[in-house]
């Protein structure tokens, strides 16, 4: 640690305040907002005087935040747990067994880490359409799947990239089978990346816009998210009301952030420099 | 078992891997298509198909509901010659600095601060606090944002506060002011992710490389252009990777906070490839304007990917 002066510490800690000020003020801004009178123009950050905290209430009702949080835990569950098995299974194929063309396939999705959604949603639509899913919330859960493949492929890869290959001779020459290997030895190992993978993806899940705004019309078979563009849409004026839905419809990331934060934060770090 | 194979590997420990290894990589393991198939399925099914389409459809002219007519090259030609589509495509670029640049530069920032804390409850803050804005959805952070930057949000409460009364405006409604404007969203979320990927990189850097930039009387800036620069080379390169994909491929807040306006003052690929589409139906230009955006971001990826490689 460099010996620091006084004057030192002040500025660096001046530096950080104002940086930390500057990602949690908006948020108070909403908070504040959303406390203020129903119908109202608060002004930017201001303590209500009597705050309402019916707000959140009415907010809830009014945006049918029920059906919207049911319809993203059913997006989440179609979308995460199938994503994950699919992804570490692929991941370890083409890191710890033998694949024909593994380079040119794994070639092909690490193409798709860079490719934007906006790049694919026209044919998606039309894709679909012709399947007879648009509306329904297949329509969001089976591209994301596939949207989402790409990195959690890159990510499984890398983890088993980083085992000892001894460690699958071993097994073998222990008599495993190539799934005993895998299931025994490899899986648990694993735990840790295949887990901080679930999180990345109930995250991209949940706070997906895209998709559902374009393939579904209804709202409440949408995410959270995109339920919450509706919502502005129609509540737009009505800032005090749009600002307790929007904090409401936070919370949820914010709370799986903050409690996986420590291992989320390790697992990202060790991922993302592989 | 397990210990007549220690035991013979420490007799002999390079010979029976080598041995094995070449075996493998002479008999490829069909069976292993069988762990590929179901995530390769979904991509291609999902994700290559509809970009073969796309490339398809962007030599059409296609409503999306009647019979599509060839167009040559018209589509891709549009991309340069009309103006809407070809500010999109600058406005993206602009992007770039407020998406990449400036987080990445503040982040190296908070971070060489950051490490200079003692481990304690403020750090921890810090890291949390600056992380935040990444896990909210981006819809929340436009609605967040379109307030803060409303004639009576905060933005305006601050410039009436400290007497500069007269700057105060509907800054996403300004024609000058509302690219940089969802810029600073853009900052806003960035920061964060990047802050925690080169702080935990500054982690890794051995402090004896401190140590020894101290004996030779290194001063700060020396100290972090000798040893924090180089040494957080690849984290440097995810955090651009991820932010210039992020800035080229932005959707979500344009959407939420201008939906490209005022004009075309903040439209970007993302949100004109969805209004050609779904609001004026011209499916082939949309897919023309996809296409080329995808090109665009493997073509600045693909050389900063190559910077992180060498060494």
């Amino acid at each position: 640690m460099t010996e620091s002066t006084v004057a030192q510490r002040v500025t660096r800690t001046g530096i950080l305040l104002a940086l930390m000020l500057f990602a949690i003020v908006p948020l108070l801004s909403m908070f504040t907002t959303a406390l203020a009178e129903p119908g109202s123009t608060p002004r930017g950050l201001t303590w209500p005087g009597d705050p309402h905290w019916h707000n959140f209430v009415d907010a809830w009702s009014s945006a049918n935040f029920l059906a919207l949080f049911r319809s993203s835990i059913l997006i989440v569950v179609g979308v995460v747990p199938a994503t994950v098995v699919m992804a570490t299974a692929a991941g370890y194929a083409l890191a710890q067994l033998n694949v024909p063309f593994g380079k040119v396939i794994y070639g092909l999705l690490v193409v798709g880490l860079t490719l934007p959604f906006e790049a694919l949603i026209t044919p998606l639509y039309y894709d679909l359409q012709s399947m007879g899913l648009l509306g329904s919330r297949f329509a969001i859960v089976l591209p994301l799947i596939g949207l989402l493949m790409p990195f959690g492929v890159f990510w499984m890869r890398a983890h088993f990239l980083g085992i000892e290959p001894a460690l699958t001779e071993a097994a073998k020459v222990d008599g495993a089978t190539g799934w005993q290997t895998f299931r025994r030895i490899h899986l648990p190992l694993a735990t840790s990346a295949w887990s901080a993978l679930a999180v990345l993806f109930f995250l991209a899940s949940w706070n997906q816009y895209l998709l559902p705004l374009v393939l579904v019309d209804d709202p409440s078979k949408r995410t959270v998210a995109g339920g919450l563009g509706a919502f502005q849409g129609q509540h737009g004026t009505d800032v005090v009301l749009l600002c307790a839905g929007s904090l409401l419809i936070m919370l949820p990331s914010l709370v799986i952030f903050l409690i996986f934060q420590r291992n989320f934060v390790r697992a990202l770090m060790q991922g993302a420099v592989k | 078992m397990t210990d007549v194979l220690l035991r013979q590997r420490s007799e002999d420990p390079v010979a029976p891997r080598e041995v094995v290894r070449r075996s493998a990589r002479r008999t490829r393991n069909w069976a292993a298509l069988v762990w590929v198939a179901p995530a390769f399925g979904m991509y291609a099914l999902f994700v290559l198909y509809p970009m073969l389409q796309s490339i398809q459809y962007s030599f059409y002219d296609w409503d999306g509901i009647g019979p599509a007519k060839p167009a040559g090259l018209d589509n891709w030609k549009a991309i340069f010659t009309q103006p809407e589509l070809l500010h999109s495509v600058e406005h993206a670029f602009i992007l770039i600095v407020f998406y990449s640049v400036l987080p990445v530069g503040l982040g190296l920032v908070a971070a060489a601060l950051i490490r200079e804390l003692r481990p304690g409850a403020f750090s921890t803050t810090a890291r949390v606090m600056l992380f935040i804005p990444q896990v909210l959805p981006l819809v929340a952070a436009g609605i967040a944002w379109t307030w803060m930057y409303s004639s009576d949000g905060l933005v305006n409460q601050v410039l009436r506060a400290v007497g500069l009364e007269r700057h105060t405006r509907a800054w996403l409604g300004d024609f000058t002011f509302a690219l940089p404007a969802v810029g600073v969203i853009g900052v806003w979320v960035m920061l964060g992710f990047c802050t925690v990927l080169l702080l935990a990189g500054i982690g890794k850097i051995e402090p004896e490389l401190y140590e020894a930039a101290r004996l030779d009387g290194a001063g700060r800036v020396h100290e972090f252009l000798a040893v924090t620069l180089p040494g957080l080379r690849r984290e440097l390169v995810v955090c651009t990777t991820f932010t210039v994909i992020a800035a080229l491929a932005s959707f979500d807040v344009i959407q939420i906070s201008t939906q490209g306006g005022p004009g075309y003052q903040t439209m970007v690929p993302g949100v004109e490839i969805y209004r050609l589409t779904f609001l004026q139906q011209h499916v082939g230009q949309a897919s023309a304007l996809a296409v080329f955006l995808a090109a665009l971001v493997l073509v600045i990826i693909w050389p900063i990917q190559r910077l992180g490689r060498e060494r």
